[in-house]
């Protein structure tokens, strides 16, 4: 569904660079772009790999156990230690999410985890942002974002047992 | 980009591709076989969003208003440029490729570092459609709102922290 209509947008625009720009920019545009494609493939190639041999290198309950088996703060920096190596789309982190709850890992693991895969994830970074942003921006990001994933996990702890006592005294 | 930073990641992700390529192997040779058709098939899945998201930001580059840009997510913008990116980013579709599209486009088009750095949090934490699609079907539901109210302040700290640093 939004493939579709980012193509409808990206249809729009092309047709309007070559309405007020003529074909000559319309042709720059499109063969800088198509140049950058082609730079991508190798690297997205790699990191679908990547993503399917761990998948099947590690099962989804491996990875489960080592996230949800520690509590505390220790309980937070390996799941976010776990989510910074994980690759894979959301289409392979949240059954793996699923599994860290059905095994009882708490609220502040399971955050730090999606969060750490999200923000700082080596896969996504690499063959995703890099292309796409630029090395300084990605670098700088990274940087920034590491406390990040400890401290939501902390946060969405402590909104846990906020919710869980006022329910106690309804 | 930095070409030699483009090498040096190529060449990074192929050694991780090889390490991975022997440790199936050596679990068996049907392993190996259906990981690589898994992730060829994937790779080829995902070529035509790529293209798009590729083409589709030069284009957008093109015709967006530039100074709309400037103007609501600049440099100058401040809290309220990360305020309006956060928003951006969460009702961004959470495709593979179409937050990095749009972020490089309103980046090329003038828009502020760390309003960027937020718009990129946000997209990757609280994308509407991600959550309703794919989180809430496959997890619980308690967790999955308590995770996206407890990442609603990143894009914020992520952004300040980047005006701190003064970086990117």
């Amino acid at each position: 569904m939004s493939t579709a209509v980012i193509g409808c947008l990206v249809i729009a625009a092309a047709v309007t660079v070559l309405i007020r720009q003529g074909a000559g920019k319309f042709t720059e545009v499109i063969s800088h772009d198509f140049l950058m494609f082609l730079e991508l493939l190798p690297k997205i190639l790699a990191g679908c790999l990547i993503g399917a041999f761990v998948t099947m290198l590690l099962p989804r309950e491996v990875v489960a156990r080592w996230v949800g088996g520690e509590s505390g703060v220790i309980g937070i920096i390996i799941a976010m230690l776990v989510g910074i190596c994980l690759p894979g789309g959301p289409f392979a982190i949240y059954p793996v999410t699923a599994a860290l709850v059905g095994l009882g890992a708490d609220v502040g693991a399971i955050t730090a985890f999606i969060t750490a895969w999200s923000l700082l994830g080596f896969n996504r970074a690499l063959v995703w942002e890099l292309p796409f942003m630029g090395g300084d921006f990605v670098f700088w990001r990274v940087i920034i974002s590491i406390p990040l994933p400890i401290l939501v996990g902390l946060f969405a702890r402590m909104l846990a047992n906020a919710v869980a006592s006022s329910g106690e005294v309804k | 980009m930095d070409m030699s930073l483009t090498f040096f990641v190529e060449a990074f992700l192929w050694v991780v591709v090889v390490g991975l390529a022997v440790l199936a192997l050596a679990r068996g040779k049907i392993l190996f076989r259906e990981a690589t058709r898994d992730g060829t098939m994937d790779f080829l899945r995902t070529l035509p969003r790529i293209f798009l998201g590729v083409v589709g930001s030069g284009f957008l580059a093109e015709v967006i208003p530039q100074d709309l840009v400037v103007r609501s997510i600049g440099p100058e913008s401040g809290m309220l440029g990360v305020l309006i990116a956060t928003v951006l980013g969460a009702v961004t579709p959470g495709g593979a490729v179409v937050g990095f599209a749009i972020a490089a486009t309103a980046l090329r088009s003038g828009g502020g570092a760390p309003q960027i750095i937020a718009y990129a949090t946000a997209w990757a934490l609280f994308a509407i459609q991600r959550v309703v699609v794919w989180e809430l079907p496959t997890v619980e539901a308690r967790v999955v709102w308590l995770r996206v109210a407890a990442s609603l302040p990143l894009p914020f700290l992520a952004a300040i922290g980047a005006m701190l640093i003064g970086r990117p």
